[in-house]
C-alpha cells in the first residue's frame, strides 16, 4: 500500500471526500479504537484519575472518543479543516478542537496536559510538504512545544508508521533533544499485519518502558505505573459497559439526554442482536 | 470553543513571542449549551485554570451573551456550591462560535469560526 504521505501534505490528502470516507470506514474505525485503547494503556495514567489530555492529529475524533469514554476531557488538535469538520458534527465528539500544524508547534501554555496521545499521525511530520519546510525544524518544534505543555512526570504516546528503523531513530533523536526519554514499544512484532508501533516519551526521568504484547490473545500485564502509585481515596471503581451493549447505548442515551438533546425511548429492542446486518 | 480551552491557548510558538498568554478574546457569537454540573470535573480544572484570564474571557462573552461571572476566587472556592456552579457554566457551557483570538504581545489575530479556533500560522511566523 503506498504510504499517503508521500503524496502531499494532510491537510490536502484529507479533504472532504477522504475524511467522509475515513470516518464511516468501519474496519479503521475499528483499528483506530483499539490502537486508542493501547495508547490510553500505555499512558499509565493514575487509576481512577480524570485527567486533561491532548489529541495530536485528532482528525475526526475517533481516538479521542476513547478518552472521554473514559472520563477523560480532552482537546484535540488537526491540522485538516475538513476532518475537524466531520468531528464537530459527530454528536459522540466530546473533545474541544483547535485547528494546528503540529509541526509549528502546540499552542497551549506551560504544565497543562495530563497526558497526550497520536494516532497515526507522527509519520505526517517526517516529510517536507514545499522547500521552506524542514522535518528536523518542526519535528524538534512540535516536541519541544509539547514538551512544555504536558506537566512535569506525564506521558506522550504515540502510534505511527515508521517507514524504517532510521525514520523512528530520527524522530526518537529530535525527542530526545526535546527533553522527553522514552522508546518504542513494538506489539506483535511478528506479524505483518498486526504490528502497530508506539512511541512512549516520558517527561519524569528514566523509567522502564512498558512490555509489548508479543502474541495474539497473550494476557499482558497490565502496564504498571511504577512511578505514581496512589493510594485510592475510596470511592467506587465502576466498571465501564462494554461498548455496543445495551447498558452502553443506555449510558449514552442518558448523557445525550443531560446535554439536552432528543432521545428515542428506551424499549425491549434497545440494542436487541440482529440476525442480519441491516 | 469553550472557555475551557480558551484558558489554554497560547502564542508562544510564534517566533518573538516569550509568553503569549493569555490571548484578548473577542466575541462575534456565542451560544449557551446548557449540561448537567460536574462538581468533580469542576474542581480538576479549577486546580490548573488561570481565573483572572477567565473572567477577562467570561466578560468578552457577556457583551453578546448574557452570563453570570464571579468576581473572585474565594478562600473556600472548594465547598463553595455558588462559585463551583458559575464556574462550571463559564468552563463547559459557553461556547464561542466565532470571534477572535489576538496575542497580546505581536497582536497577530487568530480566528474563530464554527466554533474551532484557527492557530494557522505561516512558516516565517513560527520558530
Amino acid at each position: 500500500m503506498s504510504r499517503p504521505e508521500h503524496s502531499g501534505p494532510p491537510e490536502l490528502f484529507y479533504n472532504e471526500t477522504e475524511s467522509r470516507k475515513y470516518s464511516s470506514n468501519s474496519h479503521i474505525i475499528q483499528i483506530q479504537y483499539e490502537m486508542s485503547q493501547r495508547a490510553l494503556e500505555l499512558l499509565a495514567l493514575p487509576e481512577g484519575e480524570k485527567c486533561l489530555l491532548l489529541d495530536v492529529g485528532c482528525g475526526s475524533g475517533l481516538s479521542g472518543e476513547i478518552l472521554g469514554d473514559n472520563g477523560h476531557t480532552w482537546v484535540g488538535m488537526d491540522i485538516s479543516q475538513d476532518m475537524l469538520n466531520v468531528a464537530k458534527e459527530d454528536n459522540d465528539c466530546d473533545g474541544e478542537l483547535v485547528l494546528q500544524d503540529m509541526g509549528a508547534g502546540c499552542p497551549f501554555r506551560p504544565g497543562v496536559f495530563d497526558g497526550a496521545i497520536s494516532i497515526s499521525a507522527l509519520q505526517w511530520l517526517c516529510h517536507a510538504n514545499s522547500k521552506k519546510e524542514n522535518p528536523k525544524q518542526r519535528l524538534l518544534q512540535f516536541f519541544q512545544t509539547l514538551y512544555g505543555c504536558l506537566s512535569r512526570g506525564s506521558r506522550a504516546v504515540f502510534q505511527f508508521y515508521p517507514e524504517n528503523t532510521d525514520q523512528s531513530e530520527f524522530i526518537m533523536a529530535q525527542a530526545n533533544q526535546a527533553g522527553f526519554n522514552g522508546g518504542l514499544v513494538v506489539d506483535f512484532p511478528n506479524s505483518a499485519k498486526a504490528k502497530k508501533v508506539y512511541l512512549v516519551l516520558m517527561t519524569g526521568g528514566m523509567q522502564r518502558l512498558p512490555s509489548a504484547i508479543l502474541h495474539e490473545g497473550q494476557n499482558h500485564d497490565a502496564v504498571t505505573n511504577s512511578e505514581r502509585t496512589r493510594w485510592n481515596k475510596g470511592g467506587p471503581r465502576n466498571a465501564k459497559p462494554q461498548k455496543g451493549s445495551r447498558a452502553w447505548i443506555e449510558a449514552k442515551k442518558g448523557r445525550m439526554e443531560r446535554q439536552g438533546k432528543e432521545v428515542r425511548p428506551t424499549t425491549k429492542y434497545t440494542g436487541r442482536r440482529r440476525k442480519h446486518a441491516i | 470553543m469553550k472557555l475551557l480551552t480558551h484558558n489554554f491557548l497560547s502564542s508562544a510558538f510564534l517566533k518573538n513571542v516569550k509568553i503569549g498568554y493569555p490571548l484578548t478574546l473577542k466575541v462575534t457569537s456565542a451560544e449557551i449549551v446548557e449540561s448537567e454540573f460536574d462538581p468533580d470535573f469542576t474542581k480538576r480544572m479549577l486546580t490548573k485554570v488561570e481565573f483572572p484570564a477567565l473572567v477577562d474571557a467570561a466578560k468578552a462573552v457577556a457583551t453578546v451573551k448574557p452570563i453570570e461571572i464571579p468576581t473572585e476566587k474565594p478562600a473556600d472556592w472548594e465547598q463553595n456550591e455558588t462559585f463551583l456552579n458559575q464556574v462550571y457554566r463559564l468552563l463547559n457551557c459557553v461556547d464561542v462560535t466565532a470571534g477572535e483570538l489576538v496575542c497580546p504581545e505581536t497582536r497577530r489575530v487568530f480566528s474563530i469560526r464554527d466554533g474551532i479556533p484557527n492557530m494557522l500560522a505561516n512558516e516565517d511566523e513560527v520558530d
